[in-house]
């Protein structure tokens, strides 16, 4: 009896079963357990986003390809945009946000944890809804009707009359619902940014990325709300008979493209603040030096943020507007520039001079770096009207924006998921192998995108499904595509790395790294109340105060 | 883990953030605010652009009455607010029901004058593009006089059930700034669709 009762009790606690785990997971209000969700979620689509491009590279490899119909083609770019935009980066860094901002600024939770979590199921509904236009696109009529107008829909492509069926109707319907839950969480960061710092940690004393993400959640909230109202704009037309977008009754075509490009240039600042956010915590810690220049790194981050509301249309300079028009967004765009390249030195003048750890956050944030910069010369490029006018529509344009959101974005995601997975996990990763996903996603990365600006340059429309042979396009397409296999490699070594981490990875420590933010102070992975005392801070740098007690950060700021 | 002290005087600091409700609303009403600035210029950019009547002028009559039921009760639902902080329930509920009934008055203006225009005037959204604009815009601020309504009537049975106290001011105080937000915008709409646009 009495060794029946001490077995018992020596027996480990029997893991809850998985419908009550399942339960927690989905009627959780918790910031963690919500920014791993967003981050679950964000992944999936990264996959099948990927798929979705690799299926468009492969029918471009050589001319005259008929790997897929124009149709087909047509909805792989349409889903390929979309999905990455709304369904892939939004909710990465939403999720990235969510579970490091309450963390940083030392809080409990975010401001309203019920609002955090109706807004991630709003967006997980967005996304449910545009992949089942893939089945109910057309109605009865069949399958296989996913929406096929471009990422960007002009009119008067989303007009009933040649959108038929409802493949459409998911789009925008997949946009208004995931956009109340990307301003639902807008909402919410601004308030807990703003409400529920902990003691001491005034705004000068925030963390980059806390910074960031504020100045993203103000765009989100300004340029995404533009978008909602477009979309039921398109919705009234579709189903009401009305004429916002409808040429034959007077309405303006034109008027779409500046209401999409009101929000769909923010949004691009939306995406790469936060992105500018990991890069300003990893670089610090890595180079073993304070961030250079924290309050002019706030003020270019502040200046983006609001001239990035005014660059708009330089997304439209091939569509014919005034020369004054032309010339203010000319101007507004090369503007933009400023800011952005003093955060540019910023980071240089950071590792300067530091003790560079050649970890695989760095890496991918040193890789940022360079991508980025170029990514911004060729945008310089191309906000020159006269040179857009030759280039619009064409490869090259594809090739520069995906220098920005894969070369800068999706490479200072990477470096984010490797710096904090010891913290959200309590596993440390697989160094050899995260080096591995690093050199062949670079490389991939390279090969795609280096090259993808060559037939732009030769006169290679963007959207065409297939090619004439013999006008200098075929080298450079097959390159294209040989990189795709090169970054699909990269992927699966950084999920490869990511399961094995999770199941069997070292155990990690609290503070792998030896950093300096309030996150790496608390448990990993952090309890339930994230604290259990509030914190109190002096510096920018509150762990480096602790640890240097003889030397603290609060002396200088 | 453990305490996190990292500064010898942590004591002395004197630690006030704003509240959280009033910059969620704030938050809230400059979304909403963006997307009332797309309908508005939308209806700007179609002014006299529609291809067919009925045309604005001929059809449009300024609702002045329902508009200053609108705007006062604004007066009656701060008024409301401050009867609650000072914890004088019943001149609240007056206030706010009165607040409910203004509004009501005001959605049964518009409720009467699309009658009057889908009706009478045969204007309906599809019919030009003025249509379309009128009916979007007013709708949207309408949907919002709406919402705003059923916010304020769930207070109202919280009141009946007994269940409404003092402590409840700072976020009825949030709700109202919403209230007043819908107000404002009325006055922007007013002014664009019978004053701008005829």
């Amino acid at each position: 009896m009495h060794s029946n009762i001490s077995e018992v009790s020596e027996l480990p606690a029997a893991p809850p079963p998985f419908t009550l785990r399942l339960h927690h997971w989905v009627t959780t209000v918790d910031h963690k357990r919500l920014g791993v969700l967003y981050v679950l979620y964000a992944l999936v689509f990264l996959v099948v986003g990927g798929i979705e491009a690799s299926i468009m590279r492969l029918q471009l490899i050589r001319p005259h390809n008929d790997f897929v119909s124009p149709q087909v083609f047509n909805r792989m770019f349409t889903m390929h945009g979309t999905t990455m935009i709304f369904f892939m980066a939004m909710p990465m860094l939403f999720g990235f946000a969510n579970y490091l901002v309450p963390l940083m600024v030392g809080a409990r939770d975010m401001a309203f944890p019920r609002l955090n979590a109706f807004s991630f199921w709003m967006t997980a509904l967005g996304g449910l809804l545009l992949y089942f236009s893939f089945l109910g696109g057309n109605g009865l009529y069949g399958a296989g009707g996913a929406p096929d107008v471009g990422w960007f829909a002009y009119a008067p492509l989303t007009a009933k009359t040649f959108s038929v069926g409802h493949s459409t109707d998911f789009w925008i319907l997949s946009l208004l619902v995931s956009g109340i839950g990307s301003i639902g969480f807008a909402i919410n960061t601004i308030a807990t940014i703003l409400c529920m710092r902990c003691p001491g940690m005034t705004m000068g004393k925030m963390p980059l990325f806390a910074w960031m993400n504020l100045v993203m959640a103000g765009l989100v909230i300004l340029a995404v709300s533009p978008l909602s109202a477009a979309q039921i704009m398109l919705l009234i037309d579709r189903y009401l008979g009305g004429h916002f977008f409808d040429t034959q009754a007077g309405g303006s075509a034109v008027i779409w493209m500046h209401f999409f490009w009101v929000f769909g240039h923010p949004e691009v600042y939306v995406l790469v603040l936060p992105a500018f956010g990991f890069a300003s915590e990893i670089i610090p810690v890595f180079s073993r030096k304070a961030i250079f220049g924290y309050s002019v790194m706030v003020m270019a981050t502040v200046a983006i943020g609001f001239i990035s509301m005014s660059v708009w249309a330089h997304h439209m300079f091939t569509v014919g507007m005034s020369p004054g028009a032309n010339t203010f967004f000319v101007i507004s765009t090369m503007a933009i520039a400023v800011p952005t390249g003093i955060k540019i030195f910023n980071w240089l003048a950071t590792m300067w001079g530091g003790k560079i750890h050649l970890a695989a956050p760095m890496l991918f944030c040193i890789a940022f770096l360079f991508q980025f910069l170029i990514a911004g010369l060729t945008g310089i490029t191309l906000a020159a009207a006269p040179f857009d006018w030759q280039l619009g529509n064409s490869y090259y344009v594809v090739a520069h924006f995906h220098y920005v959101i894969v070369g800068g974005i999706v490479f200072t995601i990477f470096g984010a998921f490797y710096y904090w997975f010891p913290k959200v996990t309590g596993k440390m990763y697989h160094e050899t192998l995260a080096k591995l996903h690093f050199w062949l996603f670079l490389i991939g990365f390279h090969l795609t995108f280096d090259f993808m600006h060559v037939p732009g340059l030769l006169g290679m429309p963007r959207r065409i499904y297939t090619y004439e042979p013999g006008r200098g396009w075929d080298l450079w397409n097959l390159i294209v595509t040989i990189g795709v296999f090169f970054q699909a490699a990269g992927i699966l070594a950084f999920v490869a790395n990511l399961v094995w981490s999770w199941l069997r990875g070292k155990v990690a420590g609290n503070d792998p790294w030896d950093a300096w933010t309030l996150e790496w102070s608390t448990s990993s992975p952090p309890p339930v109340y994230n604290y259990a005392v509030v914190p109190t801070v002096l510096s920018r740098r509150p762990l480096w105060d602790l640890k240097h007690p003889e030397d603290p950060d609060w002396r200088y700021e | 883990m453990g305490a996190l002290s990292v500064s010898p005087h942590e004591s002395n600091i004197d630690w006030r953030l704003p509240a959280r409700g009033r910059v969620g609303m704030y938050c809230l009403i400059c979304a909403e605010s963006a997307i009332f600035t797309i309908f508005v210029v939308a209806y700007l950019f179609y002014i006299g652009k529609s291809l067919t009547g009925p045309k604005p002028k001929d059809v449009l009559h300024p609702p002045i009455f329902f508009t200053v039921c609108l705007l006062s009760s604004s007066l009656t639902v701060h008024t409301a607010v401050r009867s609650l902080f000072r914890g004088n329930l019943a001149a609240f509920a007056r206030w706010w029901i009165l607040t409910i009934l203004l509004g009501g008055t005001f959605l049964f203006g518009t409720l009467q004058e699309w009658r009057r225009l889908i009706f009478d005037d045969g204007l309906t959204v599809s019919t030009n593009l003025f249509g379309t604009t009128y009916y979007s815009l007013v709708g949207l601020h309408a949907f919002h006089v709406t919402m705003g309504l059923v916010a304020l009537s769930t207070v109202v049975v919280f009141y009946f059930a007994g269940r409404l106290r003092r402590e409840h001011a700072e976020r009825l105080e949030v709700l109202s700034m919403y209230w007043h937000f819908v107000d404002a915008v009325w006055i922007v709409v007013f002014t664009v669709v019978y004053a701008v646009g005829v």
